[in-house]
């Protein structure tokens, strides 16, 4: 078809000039709104909805100290997910990219979060009447960088192979530790208290709503990572477009998740800029559908259209039928 | 130029009503060809969206934590979420069946790029909904969120993993944007009327125009050659 004819037909279509039904905007409104009522109405007696109650670090760190304790360890040092991430966290790396196109380093650090002072040495300093932790960190915080590695990098050696006590303490084989131990079970205690969940939300000011802190220093951990597997939520599960229990969650987020499931997105270390890169483009394209040769004319060519209109068709015969 | 020409709202109105007349805008007929349950869709999409925007109003009215504690929450927290399900299985649907009418064709690419953007729009005020709802899932949710956010930059500015801004973003910035692409998109269709069927001329079928001579009158229908006709101060 030429673009002459295209631009013809395509113009057939601006006005109907054909016959009219008497209709009733308003009625069929009414009628449809009862009809998702019900629906809605229905379906919630039936499935009600999921509430699940969220995962505390007290929680946590009474249930798996091992792995709090572990995870805490890697804040100390910087070596966990949070404390190695880059932007808009820190710098201690340059996040994801996609050749030349470095968005998260270009949009730099908006959130800082320095793992050791804001996970672990801040929150126990508010601990004043203990001097002895007080002594450690200041042991710690005073020691060579080299040495403080040493310490933490034994220490999580020896957690590997630690185990908890019925009271919720954790002990390890004896070691060049440094301060180390002493911190670490300071963190605990508190944590268990529920002191921690209390001063990862502090701030300059009395209302507080980001819960950035406590959750990102929970996701270095086991403890959303193992609910999650139980609840099949993993990415390798189809992830977040899941929620807990059998609904339906963001089920419109498939071709998003579907992304995670396949090499090279599932194995490469820009995995996520990649994803997001594809639905950019797939978005644009959805929205740009009326522009796009081959796409655009799918329909005409693929006579679903004809199941559609067949009513139409069926009562307007071609001419010498 | 006289003073009503000179009127902003004068010449605002005579533009609205000659785009919209009343009997566009609110129609009492349609054309005969619009016999068939999918286009049932685009107006079980609109109702979805209203029942989504009542209960989530009364959730809104009581604070983000009353549905975690009383049972009359609970209630209408699912009729939040079922109304969402239901909005997202009957846009869809909606969708596919506008793509397979080419409801794009005789000017109509604004129609089909309001309602797409409208459904894009609406994936991030359901995610902004299921990270705010203070409990495991939105736990998980946000912190799987943050990393594709962050790769893209969007992290900087849209932290998925503080509820207050997100709570802003669902139940008012995202919610807006959605329902004015909505507003903007059923405007369109009024204004442009729904797409007429393929003609089939190239299997012997005249287009419609030559194929209907005498088309049934439309009593209550502005004609269409003078379209602004019926909105125009005499």
């Amino acid at each position: 078809m030429s673009r002459e004819s295209r631009r013809r037909e395509d113009e057939s279509y601006r006005e109907w000039h054909g016959a009219y039904r008497p209709y009733d905007i308003l009625r069929e409104a009414i009628i449809a709104l009862g009809v998702v009522f019900t629906l809605a109405v229905g379906l919630t007696i039936l499935f009600s909805s999921p509430d699940d109650p969220p995962s505390t670090i007290q929680s946590w760190s009474r249930s798996d100290p091992v792995d709090f304790v572990t995870t805490a360890t890697t804040e100390l040092d910087g070596t966990s997910d949070t404390g190695s991430y880059g932007p808009p966290y820190n710098h201690n790396g340059d996040g994801q990219h996609l050749a030349f196109i470095h968005l998260q380093k270009w949009l730099g650090v908006s959130h800082p979060i320095n793992t050791a002072q804001d996970f672990v040495l801040a929150p126990l300093r508010s601990l004043t009447h203990q001097p002895a932790l007080q002594t450690a960190i200041s042991t710690y915080q005073h020691a060579p960088t080299t040495t403080q590695t040493a310490w933490t990098g034994a220490y999580e050696t020896a957690l590997g192979k630690a185990t908890a006590t019925r009271t919720g303490t954790v002990t390890v084989t004896p070691g060049h530790y440094g301060p180390v131990p002493t911190i670490m079970s300071s963190l605990l205690t508190f944590a268990q208290s529920g002191g921690l969940d209390g001063a990862l939300l502090t701030s300059k000011q009395f209302y507080q709503t980001d819960y950035t802190k406590p959750l990102l220093f929970m996701a270095d951990g086991g403890v959303l990572t193992n609910r999650a597997q139980q609840q099949h939520l993993l990415g390798s599960q189809w992830g977040m477009m899941n929620e807990t229990g059998s609904y339906p969650g963001q089920v419109w987020l498939w071709l998003y998740t579907f992304w995670y499931q396949i090499k090279p997105f599932s194995t490469s270390a820009n995995g996520d800029i990649l994803v997001m890169a594809v639905m950019g483009a797939l978005t644009l394209a959805f929205i740009l559908i009326p522009f796009l040769p081959g796409i655009r004319d799918l329909p005409r060519r693929i006579p679903i259209y004809k199941l559609i209109w067949r009513q139409h068709y069926h009562t307007k015969p071609a001419p010498g039928a | 130029m006289s003073a009503q020409r000179r009127s902003w709202t004068a010449r605002a109105r005579e533009r609205a009503v000659g785009a919209l007349p009343p009997e566009k805008l609110l129609p009492d007929s349609q054309p005969v060809y619009m016999a068939s349950w999918i286009y049932v869709f685009g107006v079980l999409s609109l109702a979805s969206l209203v029942m989504i925007i009542a209960s989530g109003s009364i959730l809104s009215l009581k604070g983000p934590a009353w549905w975690h504690v009383t049972g009359v929450g609970h209630f209408f927290n699912s009729i939040h979420l079922w109304s969402v399900e239901l909005f997202f299985f009957f846009l869809v649907i909606h969708l596919w069946g506008k793509y397979w009418m080419a409801a794009w064709r005789g000017g109509r690419a604004r129609v089909w790029m309001t309602g797409a953007v409208a459904f894009v729009v609406a994936v991030p005020c359901a995610l902004t909904g299921y990270v705010s709802q203070q409990n495991f899932d939105a736990q998980w949710i946000s912190t799987q969120a943050k990393d594709g956010m962050n790769a893209v930059g969007v992290g900087a500015f849209f932290n998925v993993t503080n509820f207050g801004q997100m709570y802003s973003y669902h139940v008012l910035l995202l919610p807006a944007a959605v329902v004015a692409l909505v507003a903007a998109h059923i405007l369109l269709v009024r204004k442009h009327g729904i797409v007429p069927p393929f003609t089939l001329a190239d299997r012997g079928e005249l287009p419609a125009r030559a194929a209907d001579p005498e088309p049934a009158p439309d009593p209550g229908r502005v004609p269409e050659a003078d379209p602004v006709g019926a909105g125009r101060a005499p």
